[in-house]
């Protein structure tokens, strides 16, 4: 089976995240960057399923040239060989041209599953798995808690807001992942050392055969006209308790329409 | 409006030193600490009770022990890396890493540098898995500073031979399955593979310590031990052999002493900023910002050198006197951070809500052990003048 992991460089969860001034975009350089943490579930996934039925696993991203740091991090936990897709001329990139960039990698590479987080930490969007099995023409299996293959087929199932939906589908597939799905592991020493001598396929937007009127801030369908700075947490109400302290935090509670 | 804080070690751009091998395996320990260890080792602390065999399988599969060991399933990293991972380990509890230092440094080592090709085969992939542990047995309850006198010996008997003796404060002793023992024989101090299921091997666990409460440590006794001849390990002869032991287990200390002052410091400094006394927090104070000022330059000038010996040592450079440097250095300034971090917490300062008491108290013990600081001052004197003086 061969199986492609999509990964993305983040800048670290807990880094308080700037946007550049001079147009508007995520500021890479202003936190230390690190795999995005669904990714790390995603990638557990993949080298699960080939602990099981054998394969071969590759690492994609697309991203600036610290982001081969993540490229490692997934080779340390086991993956076998990685593609990244760097190039000046992605910078500023909308979901629409990551989609486009990813599947135009992984069109022609005979993918029997491609892996995804569910959403990354920087933007939040949920929406690239989709839009790469779309442009496939695949089936998108998303948001699953649970995976399984047999043959041909793939069923998960996908978490809901009310449960879980068992979907099945032919392979190839796309299957974008939940945190529920398992406990991704560290990477061992042995695959810290081992992953320097992983192949690395570093491509650039020409390489990829990618068109460039599609790439980057200026073919983004939407524009960031402002921002500003989230403003400083606002005191909070304290509650006296004269007796009535249950029934002044209903009250609160239900002009917040908590209840 | 106060600029962010940095942390100590920001100071000296530790990272710039190290490659982005040498941070990645910082990296996974750290959160392997972070995620395993730290939440735990309060209440192991406490109970004076730690699960070592889940550990040593936990840390066995990260690659952690006997790590810097080549072939036999060990990951052959470099002895920077190592250092590292005990600085990390040690960042959580000095008992956690004096469980990885004893199992790499002091048991798989004797037995990797100085064991026959049956000896390295039977033991180390399995130690190096976690699945066995080893414990290394030198001290004696008289003989500690001065190993020449150990009393324990082994006589031949045929082709076997007859252990007697005992041996005291040996991590790892009560739940190991293999101590490496070094014992008198007709022909001088020689080491011994000896199974913990042998009989006439006893462990005898150490209780109501003050210190090192998450580690085991124990006494071992040996009566009429019999065991083959192939039982000895035949690299080596003299008290060379566990010293050279020592000296790697050391070499994981310059580094670990260093992780624990790291993480006493960083909770200090945490701590000072949100601890408001007289309307204002305690760190803008000026005493408290000299004291943390010079932990600082003590922390980091101590994680340089451990660096520095560590570079020295991945080129086959250093010299045992040179450990001892680092040794004396970073586990008498370690003590000293943590004493002072105490102070800082007051009250809170002592509970185990913080971790700076519990590396205070364990610092206590590896201040001592592995030399004590009276030796290696001396092995520094006798370096600067030429003469012996604790003879």
């Amino acid at each position: 089976m061969k199986i492609a992991v999509c990964v993305k460089q983040v800048p670290d969860t807990w880094a308080e995240k700037k946007l550049r001034s001079d147009d508007s975009t995520l500021d890479r350089e202003a936190a230390d960057g690190v795999m995005n943490e669904l990714d790390e579930y995603a990638v557990e996934e993949a080298l699960k399923l080939q602990e099981a039925h054998g394969g071969e696993i590759t690492i994609i991203t697309m991203g600036p040239e610290r982001a081969g740091e993540t490229v490692r991090k997934a080779l340390s936990m086991g993956a076998d060989a990685a593609v990244h897709l760097v190039d000046d001329s992605l910078h500023g990139s909308d979901a629409l041209a990551t989609s486009y960039a990813l599947a135009t990698i992984l069109t022609g590479r005979d993918f029997d599953l491609v892996f995804f987080g569910s959403e990354s930490t920087d933007a939040r969007m949920s929406v690239v798995p989709a839009m790469v099995a779309e442009r496939l023409g695949v089936a998108q299996l998303t948001f699953a808690q649970k995976v399984d293959v047999d043959g041909t087929s793939v069923t998960i199932q996908r978490v809901t807001d009310y449960g879980f939906e068992t979907v099945v589908a032919n392979m190839p597939a796309v299957v974008s992942v939940v945190e529920k799905i398992n406990e991704p592991r560290y990477p061992s020493f042995k695959g810290i050392m081992a992953a320097k001598k992983k192949p690395v396929e570093t491509l650039s937007t020409v390489d990829a055969g990618l068109e460039g009127s599609q790439l980057g801030l200026a073919a983004a369908w939407t524009v960031v006209e402002d921002f500003a700075a989230r403003p400083p947490k606002a005191a909070g109400t304290i509650v006296t308790d004269e007796g009535d302290g249950g029934v002044k935090l209903a009250e609160f509670l239900a002009t917040q329409k908590f209840i | 409006m106060p600029s962010a804080p940095q942390r100590p070690l920001d100071l000296f751009a530790i990272d710039h030193l190290l490659s982005e091998e040498e941070r990645a395996m910082r990296d996974v320990v750290r959160a392997y600490v972070d995620a395993q260890i730290k939440p735990r080792v309060a209440g192991w602390f406490e109970s004076g009770e730690i699960p070592a065999r889940e550990l040593a399988l936990e840390l066995g599969e990260l690659g952690v022990l006997g790590m810097h060991l080549e072939g036999y399933d060990c990951a052959g990293t470099s002895a920077v890396a190592y250092g590292l991972a005990c600085m990390e380990l040690e960042a959580g509890d000095s008992g956690i890493r004096s469980l990885v230092s004893v199992q790499g440094s002091l048991a798989m080592y004797a037995i990797h540098a100085f064991g026959s090709d049956e000896q390295k085969a039977t033991w180390l992939p399995r130690m190096a898995a976690g699945s066995a542990i080893g414990c290394f047995g030198l001290t004696e309850a008289d003989f500690g500073s001065n190993p020449s006198g150990m009393r324990t010996n082994a006589k031949r008997d045929g082709d076997d031979w007859i252990l007697n003796g005992s041996k005291m404060w040996i991590t790892n002793g009560n739940i190991a399955d293999v101590a490496v023992v070094w014992a008198q024989t007709d022909d001088g101090i020689r080491g011994f593979v000896v199974p913990t299921d042998s009989p006439g091997f006893t462990a005898n666990a150490i209780h109501m310590k003050m210190s090192l409460r998450a580690s085991v440590t124990s006494e071992l006794v040996f009566t009429d031990i019999r065991l083959p001849g192939s039982a000895m390990l035949p690299g080596v002869k003299g008290l060379k052999g566990p010293l050279s032991c020592l000296n790697e287990a050391r070499f994981g200390i310059l580094f670990g002493t260093m992780g624990a002052a790291r993480d006493c410091l960083e909770t200090a400094i945490s701590y000072s900023i949100d601890r408001e006394q007289f309307d204002k927090p305690i760190a803008s104070y000026q005493l408290t910002q000299k004291k943390l000022a010079d932990m600082a330059l003590e922390l980091g000038k101590g994680t340089l050198l451990a660096l520095h010996l560590g570079r020295l040592k991945d080129e086959h450079l250093i010299r045992p006197e040179q450990i001892s440097v680092g040794k004396l250095n970073n586990a008498r300034e370690a003590l000293n951070i943590a004493r002072e971090c105490r102070g800082i917490l007051g009250g809170n300062g002592i509970t185990l809500e913080y971790p700076i008491i519990r590396h205070m108290n364990n610092l206590e013990s590896v201040y001592t052990y592995e030399g004590t600081n009276e030796m290696h001052t001396l092995v520094v004197g006798e370096a600067l003048t030429g003469i012996a003086a604790y003879r």
